[in-house]
């Protein structure tokens, strides 16, 4: 089989600013910088140059390796921040690496958001044109292939309808429809599946296996590894942008979901920031038992103890929130301290313990998000799958033990009395 | 249907490097040439479906300006309008620089408001800024029918001189694009950029001849005076236009086109070095 894509000693480094609230700078802060900096070196001749403490080098993929043969189907999995994301989108050029080499071979076509280009106003026809051209089709192509994108969309009768009157559901399955009908050689999906309900998932895996079929070969990312075992002959696990393994898809899943890849405590690393204005910075969590003894592991309703160090530039009434997620991505339960009422904070630095009685879960592996809001809810911090976990499928006592049915799990007093 | 063999030793090797985007460059920008018309469609027709009177506004802003501007030059400064209908003088000068103005604006604001787009998708970026210069032309040409209305209504009657038109238009062409490539590529990386829109913009209007014919500015300040790149289209459309006895001043006007095309260049220029980061910073 020949090579579809070969890639050599990818790396890409990012430079992240430690107060920067956006990504962009403002031009005031780069003139006063310089100009801090020139009254430095004025009134201190002859100190060394400092180290500039705001920013910080991160590499978001670092010596990547790998060769995909055409026809392949590839899945790429890995916890938030490992390069997933960086990796598809240096492969569909939107970004340039740092350093290393890529050879292509064949067209590609990359759908890293369902419906980008869609424009609210526009009716379903006009966005189908639009969203075309934008991912590299050609006027002549669309109109050749415009009935088979409508007809696999099911938004017929919908079509002269402008797309902010459409369901989110409708939408997606109109831009999932363009894209499925792009006819590349080389497929980069990421996390499409993510939104929509079942039925447009399904009629997505269907697509994707179709175009495989035809030898085209299928790059695709998910939290999902129930999608990825059934699509995908082959698998990349990713950590920390780093290629930890490329294999069989069974012999990767299984390996991720192994307990011995996971820490107690983590150092909290800025890739794995969804959303936060800076003003609050999750810095570290250690997970523990309840004599606070490290653990990653715990029997079925065994209490868990969580610590973030926190480091805080924000003032006044604000709380915190978790959630835990399963291990395919499905969010599971979550807690808000608001629930408790809200804290007092100002600016320095915190310790926040979280303690649960017994979560109700179920045997697993899991991981947690944690995040903190203010009083309004807006988003002073938020960070995705920082700590993974597992509830050993066993009784309370250690027996082995597997046949639980449903989807929680109740520690509850059980009292037997004979009258 | 050819072999998969066959399919592979016909396409041709992507290679993907540090700073080698530029080897197919140009080939992708040919090759997304419909994108160009495709995003000026959409921005014009979502303008024109969000409002009650649609088209009309590109007639009415250049109108009413024009009023404003007759009422306080022509009447109340009572400047000297060579003996032309003040209002066509106005309206000549008006048309090029409202074309410059908001291309030269929504160029300049089109990264940031495709931001999506440009984190999502790979497509040369120029294709960007300039559907939006595109945008201002498809306006430019609306109100146009408005200055052949007027030219009708007062019998000003063009002669040869008109053709010339285009060249004048084509100048404005490239300097808004140089102006909008700069601002767009800075506006990446610094937000500041977008709050001297707005100050170029309404500035502008006042330094440019379009209020009076800068026949009035002296002999000697000519040349500085055409520093500014619209001086020069802005005489050559009254030149083309209104015909009579109005001359030209060649050395401003060979002026602005070199400074017009200097400005293009070095923003394609700066606009293409500044591209690759555009995802990573947007």
């Amino acid at each position: 089989m020949a090579v579809a894509i070969a890639v050599e000693n990818l790396s890409k480094k990012y430079i992240i600013g430690h107060q920067a609230r956006e990504r962009y700078t403002a031009l005031r802060d780069v003139l006063a910088n310089g100009a801090k900096r020139f009254v430095h070196k004025v009134t201190h001749p002859f100190a060394k140059p400092e180290d500039d403490a705001t920013h910080e080098t991160f590499w978001a993929l670092k010596d990547i390796n790998f060769n995909i043969e055409q026809g392949d189907r590839v899945g790429i999995i890995g916890r938030n921040g490992a390069g997933k994301s960086t990796l598809l989108k240096i492969l569909s050029r939107i970004t340039e690496p740092t350093s290393g080499q890529i050879k292509i071979r064949g067209r590609v076509s990359s759908l890293l958001e369902v419906g980008t280009g869609f424009h609210p106003e526009l009716t379903g026809r006009e966005n189908i044109y639009l969203n075309g051209v934008i991912l590299g089709m050609s006027k002549a192509e669309i109109d050749k292939k415009f009935d088979e994108i409508v007809e696999f969309s099911g938004v017929e009768t919908f079509l002269d309808t402008p797309v902010k009157r459409f369901s989110s559901g409708m939408t997606m399955r109109l831009a999932f429809s363009v894209a499925a009908h792009l006819n590349p050689d080389i497929l980069i999906i990421d996390e499409v599946l993510a939104v929509g309900d079942t039925e447009y998932q399904k009629r997505c895996l269907e697509k994707m296996e179709e175009l495989s079929r035809d030898g085209r070969t299928l790059l695709f990312v998910s939290h999902n590894l129930g999608s990825i075992s059934s699509l995908c002959d082959k698998c990349m696990y990713l950590e920390r942008g780093r290629l930890k393994q490329f294999d069989r898809t069974a012999a990767v899943i299984a390996n991720y979901n192994q307990v011995d890849n996971r820490e107690s405590s983590v150092e909290i690393s800025a890739a794995m920031r969804v959303k936060g204005n800076g003003s609050i910075l999750f810095r570290g969590a250690s997970l523990m038992g309840i004599s606070r003894e490290p653990k990653t592991a715990f029997l079925i309703g065994e209490d868990i103890q969580l610590e973030l160090t926190i480091e805080s530039l924000f003032e006044g009434a604000m709380s915190f929130w978790l959630i835990v997620f399963d291990s395919t991505g499905r969010p599971l339960l979550s807690t808000h301290q608001r629930d408790q009422g809200m804290v007092e904070i100002s600016c320095g630095k915190y310790r926040l313990s979280y303690r649960t009685k017994g979560l109700g879960l179920m045997p697993g592996v899991y991981t947690i998000s944690a995040g903190a809001f203010d009083p309004k809810l807006t988003f002073l911090e938020w960070i995705d799958h920082f700590q993974t976990f597992e509830v050993y499928p066993t009784f309370r006592n250690g027996t082995p033990f597997d046949h639980r049915w449903g989807l929680v799990n109740q520690s509850a007093d059980w009292r037997l009395e004979a009258w | 249907m050819h072999s998969q063999q066959q399919l592979m030793d016909s396409q041709s090797v992507l290679v993907i490097e540090a700073g080698r985007t530029e080897r197919h460059y140009w080939k992708d920008l040919w090759r997304y040439r419909e994108l160009f018309y495709f995003l000026a469609w959409r921005d014009i027709l979502v303008r024109y479906k969000q409002t009650a009177i649609g088209i009309a506004w590109a007639l009415i802003r250049p109108l009413l300006t024009t009023v404003v501007f007759v009422f306080v030059f022509g009447k109340l400064a009572k400047l000297p309008s060579d003996g032309m209908p003040y209002p066509i003088l106005v309206f000549a000068a008006l048309l090029p620089w409202q074309f410059f103005s908001n291309a030269f604006a929504e160029a300049g604001n089109s990264l940031i408001s495709n931001a999506n787009m440009i984190s999502k998708v790979y497509f040369p970026r120029l294709v960007v800024p300039v559907s939006a210069v595109i945008v201002g032309l498809v306006d430019f040409l609306i109100s146009g029918v408005l200055l052949v209305g007027l030219m009708l209504w007062y019998g000003v009657v063009p002669d040869w001189r008109i053709v010339t038109l285009p060249l004048f238009l084509a100048v404005a062409v490239v300097a808004s694009m140089g102006a909008g490539l700069w601002i767009a590529a800075l506006n990446v990386q610094y937000r500041d950029f977008r709050y001297i829109i707005p100050f170029v913009v309404q500035f502008g209007l006042y330094v440019s001849p379009v209020g009076f014919s800068s026949a009035i500015v002296p002999e000697q300040w000519r040349l500085l005076y055409s520093l500014n790149p619209m001086v020069g289209v802005i005489d050559g459309f009254r030149w083309a236009i209104l015909g009579g006895e109005n001359q030209l001043y060649w050395p401003g006007i060979w002026l602005s086109l070199v400074l017009a095309l200097l400005s293009a260049i070095t923003g394609i220029l700066y606009f293409r070095k500044m591209e690759k980061s555009f995802a990573d910073v947007i």
